[in-house]
C-alpha cells in the first residue's frame, strides 16, 4: 500500500537513535531502555505525573463516582486508512470511560513491543497517541514498556486503562431504557471494521473507506448538557450496532424496532459489505455511539449531536417497544419485520 | 448503491407482488435452488408477502451444506499435517466435521488460513516452496471456473507444492434427483442466477421437458426474486413448462464459454456424494487424471475416515424441499448456529441458519 505522507510527522520528527529497530535490550532496564523512554516515549506524553517517573501516578480527582475501564489493542494491520493502533488505543478507552457519562481524567499506557519493530513505526504510533490524547483533552499519567522475542507478539500490542469521574446526577444504564424511547446513532456505521478488513485482506478495492476512530467524550458532554434525560450510551465496537442493541434489549427486557431505511452507511462501505456478504449492522465502529433517549427529547438530542463534528451525521434509527422483549427487529424497505440477532462468532465472507 | 438500489426498489417490488397475487389461483410449491436466494428471501421478508397459495421450499444450492462430511474430515486430517498450509474460503472454516472444525485444527497449531480467491492460495504456494499449500475447492458451477483457473495456472508454472481438495458439485443432476424422488413436491424452480451466468440455461431444457416443470433463472435481489416467482407462477398457471430466463443482465443462453472451457480442461464429471442426500450420479467435478499431482485427495493418503452424522438432523430432507427448517424438532432448541447439528445450520447460506437468523421467533 502506498503510505500517504503523515502530516503529524512534520511536527513530530523521529529523534536520532542508535538502532533502527526495537532490541530486546530496549526492555531490559539499562541504557537502551532509558534512551527509549527519554527520547521516544516521554516527549510524546508530557504530563506532570508521568514526568515524575515514579512507579505510580498520584492523582487529585474531583469528587464523584469513578468510572474505570481497560482495553487491549492488537489490531492488524497496525496502520490503516484513517488511523493506527495508537490513536485507536487512546480513543477506544476514552470512549469506554466516557459512555458512563464520566469526564475522562487520565489514561495509562502499556506497550508490548516485538523485537525488530522499526523504531520509526513505534515513533509514528506514539505521535498519533499524543495527537489523540490532546484532541480528547486527556492526560497519559502512567505507563509501562515490555519487549518480547520476535514471534511472541505481532509487532506491537497496546493496553490502555482510563479513569473518569461521573458528575453528580448523571446515571446512564440500559436498565433505564423504557418503551417509547428513541434509538439514535451518532453517524455512519461500519467504517472502522471495513477499513481494517479491506486493508488487511489486500482486497484490491480502490477504497475510500477510512476508519472512524475518534474520541467521543466531547460529543457526550454536549449531548448530556442538551439532554440530561439520556437513558443509556454505548460505543458499538466489536459486533457492531446489532450486538449493542441486543445487549440493551436484553438488559432492559424491552423490544427494539429498527427502520432499515434510516440506518446510515456510506455508499463505499455498503458496497464493500455487499461484495463480501457482510451486514454493516455487525461491523465494528470506533468513533460512533448509540444513544437511547426519551422520545420527547429526541430532537434536541439529535440537534446536540449534529452540532459536534463527531456527530454531524447523527440520525434516529429506531424505537423501544413493549413487544418481543429482549429481541431486536428491523423493518425492511418492503415493510416486513425480521430479526436482528446476536452475531455468532466472527462474520465470515461467504464463498459465492 | 449503483445497480443495486433499483433491484431493491420497494415500489417495483410491491407492483410485482400485486401481479403475483393476481396471477395465482391455486397452491404451488416452488423451490429456489440457491442458498443466496434463500438468504435474500428471509432477509427481506419476501416469504411473508407472498399469497398463501405459494410455498417456497429451499434447495440444495448451499455449497457448505452439501459438502460431505468425509470431505470435511479429510480436510481436517490434511490441515493438521505440519508441512501443510491449508487454505479455504471463510465459511468452510466453521463447518464441523465428525470431531471438530478447521478453527479447531488451527487452535492446535495447524496452519489454516482464510483466503478470498484460489489465486491467493497459489500465491502462498509460490512464496512458500518448502510447504505444501492445499486449497479446499468446494462450490457449484459458480466457483469451479476460478478454482480451475488457479489449478491450471499452477500446472502451467509447475508450482508442484499446490494442490486442491476438490468437492465441486453440479446443479442439474441434483434437480433431476429431486424431481425423480417419489416424495417430490416441487412444481417449479427458481434457478440460481450465478450458476446460469457460467453455464447458461440450455442444460435445463431437458429437465423442464422431462418433468414438465417451469425453470426460471433469476437473481438475488428482492425485485429479481419476485420477478422470478411471478414468471414461474404464470408458467405454472398456464400449464406451460419450459425455461424462461429472468436474470437478463447476467445470463446468456450459452453462459460464459471461456469459464466453461477452463472447467472442462481441469475437471471431469463424475459421481459425487451430497451431504444429507447421498450419491448423485454425474453430479460432481473431479480433477482430471493428468493433473493428479495437484489433487490433494491423491497426494495425501488419508485413511481412517469414518464420518458420523447426528441421526436427528433433517438437513437432507430440507435440502430436497421435503421439509422446512422450522418443522425440525431440534430447530432453534438443541440445534442453533453455536451448536449446529447439520450443515444447513452452520452456513450463512443454509436454510436453517437463515430461518434462525431472520425469522426464529414470532414478531408482531
Amino acid at each position: 500500500m502506498n503510505q500517504l505522507p503523515d502530516p503529524t510527522r512534520l511536527s513530530c520528527p523521529l529523534p536520532v537513535l542508535d538502532h533502527e529497530t526495537v532490541q530486546l535490550a530496549h526492555g531490559a532496564g539499562g541504557r537502551l531502555s532509558a534512551d527509549l523512554m527519554e527520547k521516544l516515549i516521554l516527549p510524546r506524553f508530557h504530563s506532570p505525573e508521568l514526568a515524575a517517573l515514579e512507579d505510580q501516578a498520584v492523582l487529585d480527582l474531583p469528587p464523584g463516582r469513578i468510572a474505570f475501564s481497560t482495553d487491549t489493542f492488537v489490531v492488524s494491520p497496525i496502520f490503516f486508512p484513517g488511523g493506527d493502533i495508537g490513536d485507536l488505543a487512546v480513543n477506544g478507552t476514552v470512549n469506554d470511560v466516557a459512555m458512563s457519562g464520566a469526564r475522562v481524567e487520565a489514561l495509562s499506557v502499556g506497550l508490548v513491543l516485538e523485537e525488530g519493530l522499526p523504531l520509526a513505526d513505534l515513533h509514528r504510533i506514539l505521535c498519533s497517541m499524543e495527537t489523540a490524547a490532546r484532541a480528547a483533552g486527556v492526560r497519559i499519567v502512567t505507563g509501562d514498556t515490555k519487549v518480547v522475542d520476535q514471534g511472541s507478539c505481532d509487532r506491537i500490542f497496546i493496553n490502555t486503562s482510563g479513569l473518569g469521574v461521573i458528575p453528580a446526577g448523571v446515571s446512564l444504564s440500559p436498565r433505564h431504557i423504557r418503551p417509547g424511547d428513541a434509538v439514535l446513532v451518532s453517524g455512519t456505521l461500519a467504517d472502522h471494521g471495513m477499513a481494517v478488513l479491506t486493508t488487511r485482506e489486500k482486497l484490491g478495492f480502490a477504497s475510500e473507506i477510512r476508519s472512524d476512530t475518534a474520541a467521543l467524550n466531547g460529543l457526550i458532554a454536549q449531548l448530556l448538557a442538551a439532554c440530561p434525560a439520556t437513558r443509556a450510551l454505548r460505543d458499538p465496537t466489536r459486533g457492531g450496532v446489532a450486538t449493542t442493541l441486543n445487549e440493551f434489549a436484553s438488559a432492559a427486557q424491552v423490544g427494539i424496532k429498527l427502520d432499515d431505511e434510516a440506518i446510515p452507511v456510506r455508499p463505499a462501505v455498503r458496497g464493500a459489505c455487499e461484495v463480501l456478504g457482510i451486514d454493516p449492522l455487525y461491523v465494528a465502529n470506533e468513533g460512533k455511539l448509540v444513544a437511547v433517549v426519551p422520545a420527547e427529547h429526541a430532537d434536541q438530542a439529535l440537534a446536540a449531536l449534529r452540532d459536534h463534528p463527531a456527530g454531524k451525521d447523527a440520525v434516529r434509527i429506531g424505537e423501544i417497544v413493549t413487544q418481543h422483549p429482549a429481541l431486536v427487529s428491523l423493518r425492511t424497505a418492503l415493510g416486513v419485520e425480521r430479526v436482528v440477532d446476536m452475531p455468532v462468532g466472527e462474520q465470515l465472507p461467504r464463498i459465492c | 448503491m449503483k445497480h443495486l438500489a433499483e433491484f431493491r426498489d420497494p415500489e417495483l417490488a410491491r407492483r410485482l407482488l400485486d401481479e403475483i397475487h393476481a396471477a395465482v389461483t391455486r397452491p404451488w410449491v416452488i423451490m429456489e435452488i440457491c442458498g443466496g436466494q434463500t438468504h435474500a428471501i428471509m432477509r427481506h421478508g419476501l416469504d411473508q408477502l407472498l399469497p398463501p397459495e405459494i410455498t417456497l421450499v429451499h434447495g440444495p444450492g448451499c455449497p457448505v451444506c452439501v459438502t460431505p462430511l468425509e470431505t470435511i474430515d479429510r480436510a481436517l486430517a490434511i490441515a493438521a499435517r505440519p508441512e501443510v498450509i491449508f487454505t479455504s474460503f471463510g465459511d468452510m472454516l466453521r463447518v464441523p466435521g465428525s470431531s471438530e472444525d478447521l478453527f479447531g485444527v488451527k487452535s492446535r497449531g495447524g496452519d489454516v488460513r482464510m483466503v478470498y480467491s484460489p489465486l491467493d492460495a497459489l500465491e502462498l504456494a509460490r512464496q512458500n516452496p518448502d510447504r505444501e499449500v492445499v486449497f479446499l475447492a468446494v462450490g457449484f458451477e459458480t466457483t469451479a471456473p476460478g478454482n480451475a483457473l488457479a489449478l491450471r495456472q499452477a500446472a502451467h508454472e509447475g508450482v508442484t507444492n499446490y494442490s486442491q481438495l476438490a468437492s465441486h458439485v453440479l446443479v442439474p443432476p441434483a434437480m433431476r434427483a429431486i424431481l425423480s424422488a417419489p416424495t417430490n413436491r416441487v412444481q417449479g424452480f427458481l434457478a440460481a442466477g450465478h450458476v446460469c451466468a457460467v453455464m447458461g440455461w440450455e442444460e435445463y431444457e431437458p429437465l423442464a421437458a422431462d418433468f414438465g416443470v417451469p425453470i426460471v433463472p433469476t437473481g438475488f435481489e428482492p425485485v429479481d426474486i419476485l420477478d422470478g416467482i411471478l414468471k414461474t407462477v404464470q408458467l405454472l398457471e398456464s400449464g406451460k413448462p419450459g425455461v424462461a430466463n429472468r436474470y437478463l443482465r447476467a445470463v446468456r443462453r450459452q453462459g460464459n464459454p471461456a469459464a466453461r472451457a477452463v472447467m472442462t480442461e481441469v475437471y471431469r464429471v463424475g459421481d459425487r456424494k451430497w451431504r444429507g442426500i447421498g450419491v448423485i450420479p454425474d453430479s460432481g467435478l473431479l480433477i482430471r487424471d493428468q493433473l493428479a499431482k495437484f489433487d490433494a485427495e491423491r497426494k495425501f493418503a488419508v485413511t481412517d475416515i469414518s464420518p458420523c452424522e447426528p441421526a436427528v438432523c433433517l438437513s437432507g430432507q430440507i435440502l430436497q424441499g421435503l421439509k422446512k427448517p422450522d418443522e425440525c424438532p431440534v430447530f432453534g432448541t438443541d440445534c442453533t448456529p453455536t451448536s449446529p447439528f447439520g450443515a444447513t445450520m452452520v452456513s450463512g447460506e443454509g436454510a436453517c441458519a437463515a430461518y434462525y437468523r431472520y425469522a426464529r421467533k414470532g414478531l408482531s
